[in-house]
């Protein structure tokens, strides 16, 4: 038996195939150089603007009048409770719903349909999403309201984390499923203690892209924390946040104005950036 | 066709007795009888009127070529089947008495007293201790001296303890895949169950690896019936004390393991274990 030597034979199609291995990875370095080209430039001005402005009355005064000196600690006092009512609504929701949909429905059409349709709220512009919740909880109670704001937030929580629970359980292989089922396991015992833990990682990254998302959200706030002026640590009142005053100092003709929203800016992009690092750092540490 | 025992009148039953006087007697220290089995996916029927005897304390294997039905029938023994929509078996699979594909067995207690071990090794993502301590917490409650002894108990039996009792704690997902399958044995004989399913145990080890697992098997047959489907006919003709073949979903032929690779009885088995297809 001979072996064929194609090198020999066919050196035109070799170069043609690095030519084409070459063309595309030519494309694909642009491609990511054009992706990091933004974000840099973002980042940096962010960072270059929002580090000038940096003080450390940011954390400790309200935010000031025109001309007036102050800080972002209700802004940011605000923002950190409606985080908080959105991921302590929206993620046991989420996860339940993406479980059920992995492993009490999956190949079901039910299961399709709500896929579908939970894809669609996932690209809802968030500010139809501020819409309905003002007239579903500011007009029914009559005023603005952290709580408004948190169930905003909690709604567009929601279909990031029913999607990544949901993926993240189907790629767990069968053969767990059925080894802790032929230990006489009820359906329920197989979910919590083995598959949730076996999809922790997923999961958990999937809450934290959601927090991400969330932190920096604007429109659905406009519609239903508003914004405070003055301290309050009640969010049935309206409630400052981080991302309305930035939206509306950012627009404001005052300068130091301008200078509190790019430290704000630059406080949630590092809070954003270190919760993502330390989650993904400790979860390693762990596995 | 509609199966006598799914049409209550009287002619169905007087089929189903005339089916009873035709199988094959039960022979002593049989511990599960399969009589006139039949398996269907969705339409698809995967096993043809099975008639086959585990017997007590002994190892059966079942050997066939891919898609013979040899693993469809391990399923029906604890009922795994029961997870796919669409899936059925009627005909009788008898143990103490009960027939265990009668839709009224308690398939969690059934899985209890016959545990299963996969082809490819399965730790649950948590330490060594709590993989073999997961399945004796669905039944019993033992207190933390009793279960610290249960799992030793388990673990020397499944031939794992010495390399492992160092690292109790460790997570079940660092061992190696010998080590890995044989906590997968350890985690099954710690819910102490009367009959152990081996579905391919070696396919994905190394032969070190399989060495151990089959002097294991030697050793657990004592204790436990066992029935183990391998493609490995060496590995039957080591470990077996009865050997089935299995083609097309049905079983041509069963008896002694000498008997199947010395003189089998049925031209397909001889050609089968000589290696002539499969």
């Amino acid at each position: 038996m001979s072996v064929a030597v194609p090198a020999a034979h066919a050196p035109g199609l070799i170069r043609r195939r690095k030519i084409v291995n070459l063309i595309g990875l030519t494309f694909a370095a642009c491609a990511t150089l054009f992706g990091l080209f933004w974000l840099v430039w973002i980042l940096g001005t962010t960072l270059y603007f929002g580090f000038s402005a940096l003080s450390p009355k940011l954390f400790t005064q309200m935010t000031p009048a025109p001309g007036a000196s102050g800080g972002l600690l209700n802004a940011l006092f605000g923002s950190a409770v409606m985080i908080v009512i959105g991921v302590v609504t929206g993620t046991p929701v989420g996860v339940m719903a993406g479980t059920w949909l992995a492993e009490y429905r999956h190949g079901t059409p039910i299961a399709g349909i709500i896929r579908f349709v939970n894809d669609i709220l996932l690209s809802a512009p968030s500010i139809v999403i501020g819409l309905f919740v003002y007239e579903l909880v500011v007009r029914t109670s009559g005023h603005f309201s952290g709580y408004a704001g948190g169930i905003a937030l909690a709604l567009i929580l929601l279909p990031v984390v029913v999607r990544t629970s949901d993926e993240t359980l189907r790629l767990i292989p069968v053969s767990l499923r059925e080894a802790t089922l032929a230990l006489g396991a009820p359906r329920w015992r197989m979910v919590t203690a083995i598959l949730w833990p076996a999809a922790r990682t997923g999961i958990t990254t999937g809450i934290l892209l959601a927090v991400a998302r969330i932190s920096g959200e604007t429109a659905p706030l406009l519609f239903t924390a508003l914004n405070n002026q003055y301290w309050t640590a009640n969010p049935a009142n309206p409630m400052a946040n981080i991302p309305v005053v930035i939206f509306q100092y950012a627009l404001s003709p005052y300068e130091d104005w301008h200078s509190l929203a790019w430290a704000g800016a630059l406080i949630m992009t590092l809070l954003v950036l270190t919760t993502s690092v330390l989650a993904r750092a400790a979860l390693k540490g762990k596995r | 066709m509609e199966r006598p025992a799914t049409m209550p009148n009287q002619d169905a039953l007087d089929t189903l007795d005339a089916a009873v006087v035709v199988s094959p007697p039960v022979p002593k220290d049989t511990r599960i009888a399969i009589r006139n089995l039949d398996f269907f996916y969705g339409r698809n029927q995967a096993l043809k009127a099975i008639d086959f005897d585990l017997p007590d304390r002994k190892v059966s294997a079942m050997i066939g070529p891919s898609g013979c039905g040899k693993s469809t029938l391990l399923r029906v023994l604890n009922r795994m089947y029961d997870l796919y929509p669409g899936q059925r078996a009627t005909g009788t699979v008898m143990m103490d008495g009960q027939n265990l594909i009668d839709s009224d067995i308690d398939v969690s207690v059934l899985r209890s007293r016959i545990g299963m071990v996969f082809q490819k090794p399965t730790p649950f993502p948590m330490s060594v201790y709590d993989n073999v301590a997961f399945g004796v917490k669905l039944y019993e409650k033992l207190n933390k001296a009793a279960m610290d002894e249960r799992v030793e108990w388990s673990l020397t039996r499944a031939a794992l303890w010495p390399e492992v009792k160092d690292r109790l704690n460790a997570s079940a997902t660092g061992l190696s895949g010998g080590q890995q399958q044989r906590l997968c044995i350890a985690r099954t004989i710690a819910v102490r169950p009367e009959v152990i399913l081996l579905d391919e145990p070696t396919s994905a080890l190394d032969p070190i690896s399989t060495l151990k697992i089959e002097e294991l098997i030697d050793e657990l047959k004592d204790d436990f019936t066992i029935v183990i489907v391998t493609h490995n006919m060496q590995q039957a003709a080591r470990c077996a004390d009865r050997v089935a073949f299995f083609y097309l979903g049905e079983m041509v032929e069963c008896g002694p393991a000498s008997q199947i690779f010395t003189s089998p009885k049925q031209k397909r088995t001889q050609e089968y274990v000589t290696g002539r297809f499969g």
